[in-house]
């Protein structure tokens, strides 16, 4: 019954981490929005913009990739961790 | 369908302070820098001035390339960086894209990438201290108040750390989504060619035949872009904390 508990609490728990994505998903397509709009109205700054733009997108996914980091912490080394303070 | 994710492989234990492991992440390493080292003694023997080869024109436009990223975002005062950042961009590259040759990715360790943050860190630690002597360097802690003390010293602590889990993160996503993917390809495929009657339904369900091209298509962005977006990103932060640490 504990080791149920535990587990089903790990699976959960990776589940809500996971919900982290959304925010990163938001963000850079805000980002690739805006940067489209500049490219709209100065074209000739299409490299400028795009590298700009990449650097701002793999920063903002930062947040995305910590929810995920805990996910896979709690998928693969929480379960076994939690059962053996069990 | 069984599916593993495991993390790198252990080959020995060398038997002294209680067993270091030797994982493939180090082998890999090891083996990405004598290949690196070769390639950068192969493509700069035996330069000339005049009627250059071919070998030397992609050397001196890689050179080129790498001198404009560290001139434009460092500035002139700087360049004695541009070895550190060339290690590090061609390091990350190589470790990344090793996966593709079928090798174990030292970047989805993320021993690996800590190692690479920790040693920007020093560094961004180092020019703090030399720009505002080791007084300023403490005094920075307490600023604005005092009382941001915890959330300061928290703040950098996570330099490096958010520098390593940015790049380990999306190497190891790209491969957990294309073992899932793989996973599901085949699962699709013993459904639906097992549809088919007879022996022949059973003889194509065996043979991967959905595997074959579509997770190629899928490795193009997690392996190639994803390998060259986060090198150019951490080669780029380590830049951008370096130069703006002595201000």
């Amino acid at each position: 019954m504990e080791r149920a508990i535990v587990l089903m609490g790990c699976a959960i728990g990776a589940g809500l981490a996971l919900i982290a994505g959304i925010g990163p998903g938001i963000g850079e397509g805000y980002a690739a929005g805006k940067a489209l709009e500049s490219i709209a109205r100065q074209p000739e700054m299409k490299g400028e913009l795009t590298s700009t733009m990449m650097l701002g997108i793999a920063l903002s996914e930062t947040t995305g990739i910590y929810g995920f980091v805990t996910g896979l912490l709690l998928m693969f080394v929480c379960p076994n961790m939690f059962l053996g303070m069990l | 369908m069984k599916l593993e994710v495991n993390g790198a492989p252990i080959y020995f234990e060398i038997p002294i302070l209680g067993g270091i492991p030797i994982t493939g992440s180090l082998v890999v390493t090891w083996g990405v820098m004598i290949v690196l080292t070769i390639l950068c003694a192969w493509l700069t023997h035996d330069l000339k001035v005049r009627d250059i080869s071919k070998r030397q024109a992609a050397a001196e436009k890689i050179y080129e390339l790498l001198y404009g990223l560290v001139h434009d975002n460092m500035g002139e005062g700087w360049m004695h960086y541009l070895p550190l950042v060339t290690a590090l961009f061609g390091l990350s590259i190589s470790c990344s894209l090793s996966s593709l040759l079928g090798f174990w990715s030292p970047t989805a360790d993320v021993n690996t990438t800590l190692a690479w943050a920790l040693v920007v860190f020093a560094l961004i630690t180092y020019h703090k201290i030399k720009g505002h002597g080791i007084g300023g360097y403490l005094k920075g802690y307490t600023e604005p108040i005092f009382l941001m003390t915890p959330f300061n010293i928290l703040g950098e602590v996570f330099t490096p750390v958010s520098m390593a889990f940015r790049h380990f993160g999306n190497i190891v996503s790209g491969y957990v989504i294309s073992m899932l993917i793989y996973a599901a390809l085949i699962t699709a495929n013993h459904l639906l060619f097992g549809l088919l009657p007879g022996a022949v339904g059973e003889i194509l369900a065996e043979i991967p035949i959905l595997g074959v091209g579509i997770p190629a298509l899928f490795s193009l962005y997690f392996d190639w872009f994803g390998s060259f977006i986060q090198a150019f990103i951490f080669c780029m932060l380590t830049m951008i904390f370096i130069a703006t640490a002595e201000d």
